[in-house]
């Protein structure tokens, strides 16, 4: 046996062993994900998951293990992934630190920084938001105006965000602030600081599907010391050249977005073919659904080796920087004519809205949710003015 | 296995890509057609095919070959593609060397002597409708003798008028749609009774449709088991298919760049157009479909050189996106070409139209999300 195959049986094993069998079955919706931090609730099974999964660096498990990862290689990191999948495990953890923030630190981070900040990531123990948009910048972010003044040992924070992803619930914010009236770009820093910290207000903005996971965010004087321990920066790279983070940060938001495509690469048909009904040769009996969810499948599978392949040409240093603009866009896309979809499979059923059989309208509010896949984290027609210039090199730029 | 190339892939790639580039661009095909060649293709260049090592690729080491695997055929394959090379290699050295791998030692040594030099081309007679079809195969093979006789009509034979052998898939016992009672065959393409008749067809490339009339081969020529062709008809599929799959991609890819060359440096009002946003989104577009239909065709060779079960279904969504990724690369090719792109001396739609003829070599991509949706269960 190869060390990647006994590695497979191993972690096999390991899950069917550890996994709590409630973890194993599907998600009920978006409230069913465990986001950890100082004031978090658990429901059976979770927080034992997220701790065994935790002790061993599996919640980031490509992390080196000084930092709270697994240390685990490329191929390991795929290898337990597909395990995971296989046995329907669910991630034990849902996390902007894991996603954006992480990585980001990884890069521009100082040791000090990593290892004031990394391990209680990976932990889950505290709940980060991330401060970007606002109110006249959205698209056009650079031109953010929320400001940090230099005070000495502090910096006085004033402004507003908007579309604050769960600031109402998070400890922590990652913050893009202006510490330079004079430059667009070389005027931005990356800030992290506590959301309890006084002066700080969230406001909720309700969805179109009826949910408020999102806030608008209102700076008041805030003070944000500049260190939290010796060498602990609340800047994370230097003053004024926040963009870079800012960018390198959206790279990593940008391929986690697209991962919605690859959802579930269960074969759409062979999950609604019995709900929508069959005819007599076993066919889903609407032939322009089934013709439909058929092409869907390709996409789906098609996207997966795409997502496989991007992450192993990344890991190798072998795609295009901009590739994850690709990624989003195309992962994005796919997962609102996914949704799509599966309200056409469900029919008059998927329509209710308040409802015990529809688990509170699920379905629809999840279908209304995946219309912002394509704006959060950078719209579509963002990503493709970014893959036009700096991907094919069309003039214009 | 990383899902993409390695060292010694993107060497024989890149080996491929200065090959096609040098001696068989675009404008070779353009002399090919313009001299109403009735092969339809260089014998001197499938020639140097075999110098390259190409031709065999798929013939294991002991028999001569290289022992490689559907990757590295692929990897030809887009550069076929990408400069419009007309050559039988996909018939012959990818989807006929794999059905012979499938079958017995005598056959091959019979005709992978040849295939290594260069000499030898292979036809592919499966399909008998407009339409590819092979669980409607209804051609009759009635034993005689030692042997069979066979009967029938075959069409779309890529390259067959100057086949040397033919691999025919016909019907020992069953009738069209029953899953078992195929056999293959190869057949000396100009035995007693076998009638040829070529035409070109809108990529330039010959096909033929082939007429069987009381053709009797020994048992000999039996490809794998009697009444069991199924098997080594799938393999020949497969590999066919990933093999057209691959070349599409490389269709595509080189439509991509003519036009995205084009659009850099045309102006028109004032502009180069490929500043403008309306013509951008659409390329950025495309080079994402591109993308993802790359990613399916690894995966798909991948898994059939692994030897993975899922390698069917992934072998089908490799065709099928491939497929509608390259069909919009020539659509839009021409499009953006304005006026120029619908003249003969633009090469876009030499693009455009051997799309059009791989789309239908072994399954479009309606058959194939057919297929998916079967292989699904629904
Ligand atoms: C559910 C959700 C969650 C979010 N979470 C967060 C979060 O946690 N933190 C955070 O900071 N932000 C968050 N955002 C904000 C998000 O990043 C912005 O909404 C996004 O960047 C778009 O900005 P905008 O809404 O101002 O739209 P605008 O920039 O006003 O765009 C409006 C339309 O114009 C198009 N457009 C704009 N510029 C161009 C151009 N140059 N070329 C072509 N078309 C263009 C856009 O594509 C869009 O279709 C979230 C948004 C949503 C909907
Ligand atoms: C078969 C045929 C017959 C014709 N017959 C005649 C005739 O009888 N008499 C005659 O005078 N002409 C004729 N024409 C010419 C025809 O009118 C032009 O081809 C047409 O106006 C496009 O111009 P173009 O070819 O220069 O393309 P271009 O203007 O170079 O356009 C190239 C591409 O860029 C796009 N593009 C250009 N500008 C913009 C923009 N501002 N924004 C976004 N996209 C843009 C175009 O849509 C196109 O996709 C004929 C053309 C053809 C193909």
């Amino acid at each position: 046996m190869s060390d990647l195959e006994k590695f497979r049986a191993e972690t096999a094993a390991w899950l069917e062993a550890n996994c709590p069998p409630e973890m194993r079955e599907p998600m009920t919706g978006e409230d069913d994900a465990v986001w950890g931090g100082r004031n978090a609730t658990f429901k059976p099974g979770q927080k034992e998951w997220l701790d065994v999964m935790a002790a061993k660096g599996w919640t980031v498990p490509d992390w080196p293990k000084e930092y709270g990862g697994g240390g685990l290689s490329r191929a390991e990191t795929k290898i337990l992934g597909q395990e995971m999948a296989r046995l329907k495990c669910r991630s034990p953890l849902s996390s902007f630190g894991i996603w954006m923030l992480g990585p980001a630190l990884l890069h521009f981070g100082t040791e000090a920084q990593k290892k004031h900040f990394l391990p209680p990531i990976a932990r889950g123990e505290i709940r980060w938001c991330q401060g970007y948009s606002e109110p006249g910048s959205g698209s056009d972010l650079a031109s953010l105006q929320t400001s940090a003044v230099d005070k000495g040992d502090h910096f006085l924070i004033n402004g507003q965000k908007i579309w604050t992803s769960y600031a109402d619930k998070a400890d922590w914010i990652f913050c893009l602030t202006r510490t330079d009236k004079n430059e667009k770009h070389k005027g931005i820093s990356f800030m992290l600081f506590d959301m309890a910290s006084e002066g700080v207000t969230t406001k909720p903005i309700v969805l179109i599907s009826g949910q408020s996971a999102f806030c608008e965010t209102f700076f008041d004087d805030v003070k944000v010391p500049k260190e939290y321990g010796e060498g602990v920066s609340s800047v994370v790279y230097e003053v004024n050249k926040g963009w870079d983070v800012a960018k390198y940060l959206l790279g990593h938001e940008r391929s986690m977005i697209s991962g919605g495509g690859s959802e579930g690469a269960t074969s759409l048909g062979a999950k609604f073919a019995d709900q929508v009904g069959r005819d007599e040769m076993g066919r889903l009996d609407d032939p322009m659904l089934r013709a439909q969810m058929a092409e869907m499948d390709i996409e789906v599978l098609a996207f997966r080796a795409m997502a496989e392949r991007f992450g192993d040409t990344f890991k190798a240093g072998l795609c295009h920087p901009a590739q994850p603009n690709m990624m989003k866009y195309a992962g994005t896309e796919i997962n609102k004519r996914r949704h799509e979809l599966i309200m056409a499979a469900g029919g008059s059923e998927v329509l209710e809205w308040e409802s015990d059989a529809s688990n509170g309208g699920m379905t629809a509010r999840s279908w209304l949710r995946t219309k912002a896949n394509s704006i959060e984290g950078g719209t579509s027609e963002v990503m493709l003015n970014v893959i036009s210039k700096q991907i094919l090199r069309l003039p214009g730029a | 296995m990383p899902l993409y190339l390695n060292e010694d892939q993107q060497m024989l790639h890149d080996s491929a890509a200065e090959f096609m580039k040098g001696e068989a661009p675009v404008s070779h095909l353009r002399e090919f057609r313009d001299k109403q060649c009735k092969d339809g293709f260089s014998h001197a260049l499938w020639k140097q095919f075999a110098e390259m090592g190409f031709t065999g690729i798929l013939i294991g080491e002991d028999e001569g070959g290289l022992g490689l695997g559907h990757v590295e055929a692929g990897t030809v394959l887009e550069e076929i593609g990408r400069n419009l090379t007309p050559s039988p290699f996909l018939t012959t050295a990818v989807a006929g060397v794999e059905a012979l791998n499938a079958g017995g030692k005598a056959l091959r040594d019979q005709y992978f002597p040849g295939i290594l030099a260069g000499e030898t081309v292979l036809g592919l007679a499966i399909d008998e409708g407009a339409k590819h079809r092979p669980d409607q195969i209804g051609m009759a093979a009635t034993r005689e003798g030692n042997g069979f006789k066979l009967d029938g009509k075959k069409q779309f034979v890529v390259q067959g008028g100057s086949a040397d052998m033919l691999i025919v898939a016909a019907r020992t016992s069953g009738k069209a749609g029953d899953d078992k009672g195929l056999t293959l065959f190869a057949v000396d393409a100009n035995a007693a009774g076998v009638s040829r008749d070529s035409a070109r067809l809108v990529d330039s490339a010959m096909a033929a449709h082939v007429q069987f009339d009381g053709v009797t081969v020994d048992a000999d020529a039996v490809i794998g088991e009697v009444d069991d062709g199924d098997t080594v008809l799938r393999r020949l599929l497969n590999a066919g298919r990933a093999g057209a799959a691959a070349e599409t991609l490389g269709v595509g890819a080189g439509s991509m760049d003519i036009t995205v060359d084009y659009i850099k440096g045309r102006k028109q009002f004032g502009e180069l157009i490929g500043s403008f946003q309306a013509l951008q989104h659409r390329m950025a577009h495309l080079y994402s479909e591109m993308e993802i239909a790359r990613a399916a065709v690894l995966k798909a060779q991948q898994m059939l050189d692994e030897g993975s079960s899922r390698a069917e279904l992934m072998v089908s969504v490799a065709k099928a996106k491939a497929g509608r990724a390259t069909a919009l690369s020539v659509k839009e090719g021409v499009q953006m070409h304005g006026g120029v792109g619908m003249t003969d001396e633009y090469d876009i739609g030499l693009y455009m139209k051997r799309d059009r003829a791989l789309q239908e070599f072994m399954g479009d991509a309606n058959y194939h999300t057919n297929l998916v949706a079967e292989m699904h269960g629904y």
